[in-house]
């Protein structure tokens, strides 16, 4: 009876967490003339796509959409090689200055971006590369590579140095043994780092805000401010709003749908071990 | 002969680490490290607008950080961002761990669909979920405004939200909740796990009532988890900067709603005082540095492990 009750209780609340993403993904699908009555609709009984035709009509989603897969590509693509290599370091040797290392990397991927822009506005105007792919990459390159480390030094330390020195003895060199043993058993950690690295540079605001002035660098979160911006100057297209929204939202949320679990156990594993 | 090989082969492999961090030590210095140089520096410079078209800072030594601890806005707005991240991340954590508390009760099925529901809650990209909130709280076709419209005696009036800082921090602080809650309930709810069953049973048995259980049993050995959970919390809640950007967007974009973030914000772009915004800035690294170390302890203690 209190379990059935404690169930219920859970149900409701799990219904009211829900409510914003399905209010986001319902609206886009409702006629904007049913949006602008006083009574909400919640279902969007005659569904219309309308909303979706309008949000692309302008070009300026497929810039913005081309804006952030170049700059998501170039980040995954370095951040990965460059942790990669830097967790084999840190957890393969055993090196002078390596507690240094460790901790700087811990440091560093706290420092938040709010403290930080103004510098990186100067510095990256200095050289000219404002709106540009790659000096946002660089920036973001170096946002996410520590917390990558992070994660990846786990990955190579779970793969037993045994297994390596096994297949030496059977006469591979020590990259072989590396390239053809450890790499291959890297795979899921490898591509958990990638995710993690392409949601930080898909969602990413701060930093994109001050770096990609122009609207013809701007990428899809502030391409979607923009447009909520202009539409906020005469009376907001809700639909329209909310259609944006829902294309900025689906990738990311598959997205994270596969790398939630290492998320959360990366970040507090040190509690939950003790 | 086979001496020198070994002796050649271990250098090698002392120096193979340091070539492998060589990529990442040069990102983080080129896209952290000079920028916080850069920043130190010209926090004790006179840099303003005549600076930006070339004219040499002068060295003013700690004068910004003397000009900025007797600037009474600057102290209420690092006041109001203590606050509303001390409040906001209090209450992530309240409502995070009766959550998990509530996933551990129920039944499989109900456990399933609240698992989900906070799972595409936390999936939702920053400024996407925004765009729905500043909708929700529309003071025109709100739902909110709707829905409170509905409870006998309530006349909202087309409350305007967003229009004085009280009800704007509000707004502001349950769109964090709603943002946060999923990832303090899921890791508190894996440090539940962790507790034994057969130890509660053995408590049980020994007479300990459900209260005693998670007292004396279930709270000590989630306490670790608790204390890393409001502390990434406390640090998060430092960086709103998005969510406050986007509010002011929809509402005022006067001084009073500014969190630090917004602040220095302002300080570079509209009053273009650079040497002001990195003081203010290095301000912000300080207060995140510090709150951060007991976290990068317990994850060094980890490393070690």
């Amino acid at each position: 009876m209190r379990k059935a009750l404690l169930s219920t209780l859970a149900i409701v609340i799990a219904l009211i967490w829900v409510f914003p993403v399905y209010w986001m993904v319902s609206s886009s699908f409702i006629p904007t003339i049913q949006l602008q009555s006083f009574i909400p609709t919640f279902f969007p009984a005659p569904a219309t796509i309308s909303n979706y035709v309008g949000t692309l009509a302008d070009g300026s989603f497929v810039s913005a959409l081309g804006m952030s897969l170049a700059i998501t590509l170039t980040v995954v693509f370095f951040c990965i090689i460059f942790a990669f290599l830097a967790a084999v370091a840190i957890s393969r040797f055993r090196f002078r200055g390596r507690t240094s290392f460790v901790i700087a990397v811990l440091v560093v991927q706290m420092l938040p971006a709010e403290g930080l822009f103004i510098a990186q506005y100067k510095m990256v105007s200095s050289v000219g590369l404002l709106d540009s792919v790659i000096g946002v990459s660089v920036i973001y390159i170096a946002a996410v590579v520590p917390f990558t480390i992070w994660m990846l030094r786990g990955f190579v330390a779970g793969v037993p140095a045994d297994l390596e020195e096994a297949a030496m003895v059977d006469g591979l060199s020590r990259f072989g043994a590396f390239m053809r043993i450890t790499f291959p058993l890297l795979a899921p950690g490898l591509v958990a780092s990638g995710v993690y690295a392409f949601l930080q540079a898909w969602n990413e605001f701060t930093v994109a805000l001050v770096l990609l002035p122009s609207e013809s660098a701007h990428t899809l979160p502030l391409w979607l401010r923009g447009f909520v911006q202009a539409s906020a100057t005469r009376e907001t297209d809700w639909g329209q709003v909310m259609a944006a929204s829902t294309l900025v939202a689906v990738p990311v949320i598959i997205f994270f749908l596969i790398v939630q679990g290492r998320l959360t156990s990366g970040l507090v594993s040190g509690a939950v071990k003790g | 002969m086979s001496a020198i090989t070994s002796e050649t082969a271990r250098r090698r492999t002392i120096r193979a680490p340091y070539l492998l961090l060589i990529p990442a030590i040069a990102i983080l210095l080129l896209g952290l490290g000079y920028p916080v140089i850069w920043q130190i520096v010209t926090s004790l410079q006179q840099y303003g607008l005549a600076q930006q078209f070339g004219k040499p800072a002068p060295f003013v030594g700690l004068d910004n950080y003397a000009a900025l601890a007797s600037n009474a806005d600057l102290w209420w707005v690092v006041l109001r961002s203590l606050l509303f991240c001390i409040v906001t991340a209090l209450l992530t954590l309240a409502v995070g761990s009766l959550l998990a508390l509530l996933m551990a009760a129920v039944s499989k099925a109900a456990k399933v669909i609240l698992q989900i529901a906070l799972l595409l809650a936390w999936a939702m990209p920053v400024v996407a979920a925004m765009t729905v909130w500043i909708w929700l709280f529309d003071r025109r076709r709100g739902v909110v405004n709707y829905l409170l419209d509905m409870i006998p005696g309530v006349e909202m009036n087309r409350f305007d939200w967003l229009a004085q800082p009280s009800t704007f921090f509000l707004v502001a602080s349950i769109i964090v909740i709603w943002m946060s809650v999923p990832f303090v309930a899921f890791s508190i709810y894996a440090g539940l796990t962790q507790v034994s069953d057969e130890v509660l049973e053995a408590a049980q048995l020994d007479g300990a009532n459900g209260w005693q259980r998670f007292w004396f049993i279930i709270a000590p050995m989630i306490r670790p988890v608790i204390a890393i959970v409001l502390l990434l919390q406390l640090i998060w809640d430092l960086r709103v900067f998005t969510q406050i950007t986007m509010l002011k967007d929809a509402g005022s974009k006067s001084g009073d709603f500014d969190l630090l973030g917004t602040y220095v914000y302002q300080l570079g772009t509209s009053a273009q005082n650079f040497g002001m915004a990195s003081a203010v800035s290095i301000l912000v690294l300080a207060i995140t540095i510090a709150l951060s170390w007991f976290y990068i302890r317990s994850l060094l203690k980890e490393d070690a492990a």
